[in-house]
């Protein structure tokens, strides 16, 4: 097994666990964006304040140990950054959760809801990409 | 308490989706996209993953609550709506075009600056509005 496959399974592995541990402890889902979104709607629950800043401490710890940004989302067009976050934003809120809540833990709770909305995102994900390609849209 | 039990959370599932490659659009990408090179590898950090949670969420149901004896909070799992099925479409095609899901969004946000920053303000106006559609609907059904 190659170090790329250990370090995806592994980060997995660490993913997988800070769900079970956020349900464990506190009661709740780990799903990024409805934590996201709620914490803006009920900005006094805190724990919600503290998962954002973990996720964002993350990025800030790698930036000290002298991570760079990846170059393709350095790279990524305004319009395409903008219009990427709206249907995000918006598709998350309607479905119910994103690649962390349907995915991560959703699948592991063995939700039907879960795999069917996994099921599409994925798809769309890759035809849109497919699409990206094929119009030389790039990136 | 509460507030640092989730950082810690936060923290290990950012420590996660860095060590994976997730935060690297260029990886993701390289999985969505099945013309050129496929890029298998990003299967390994959902299987790693669900292999975590299917056996630790299975316990925590039959447990019934939290390890100081709280409510656990679960999402609904059935039925399926039509409101899942729009949301995961706009939520796939607004991945596909980035690269970028939620998590890594702001595990970026703590190491880029202004590109982060839009995405996150546009993830969070987004939902904002999909949440308002949603209760609209919800209201008039």
């Amino acid at each position: 097994m190659s170090a790329a496959w250990l370090a995806a399974l592994g980060g997995g592995v660490l993913i997988g666990t800070a769900a079970v541990a956020l349900m464990a402890l506190e009661g709740h889902i780990l799903g990024v964006s409805g934590i996201l979104g709620n914490a803006l709607r009920h900005p006094a629950q805190r724990w919600r304040w503290g998962v954002l800043a973990g996720l964002v401490a993350t990025g800030g710890l790698a930036r000290l140990l002298g991570a760079e940004v990846p170059p393709l989302f350095a790279q990524t067009g305004w319009g395409r950054l903008v219009a990427s976050g709206l249907l995000i934003g918006a598709g998350t809120a309607l479905a119910n959760g994103c690649t962390s809540g349907h995915g991560v833990c959703g699948l592991g709770n063995r939700s039907g809801r879960s795999l069917i909305a996994v099921a599409i995102f994925m798809s769309v994900a890759v035809g849109t990409v497919l699409l990206s390609r094929l119009w030389g849209w790039g990136v | 308490m509460t507030i640092l039990i989730a950082f810690a959370c936060g923290l290990l599932f950012g420590g996660g989706l860095w060590l994976s490659g997730m935060a690297d659009p260029a990886n993701v990408l390289g999985f969505l996209d099945i013309s050129g090179h496929w890029n298998p590898i990003l299967a390994g950090v959902l299987g790693g993953a669900v292999a975590m949670t299917l056996p630790g969420f299975w316990l925590l149901r039959r447990r019934g609550h939290t390890v100081a004896g709280q409510v656990l909070h679960w999402p609904r799992r059935w039925p399926p709506d039509g409101r899942l099925v729009a949301g995961s479409v706009l939520f796939g095609a607004g991945w596909g075009l980035s690269g970028v899901c939620p998590g890594p969004a702001l595990v970026l946000l703590g190491l880029d600056g202004v590109k982060a920053v839009v995405l996150i303000t546009c993830i969070a106006l987004g939902w904002l509005g999909g949440r308002w559609v949603s209760q609209k609907i919800t209201r008039t059904t």
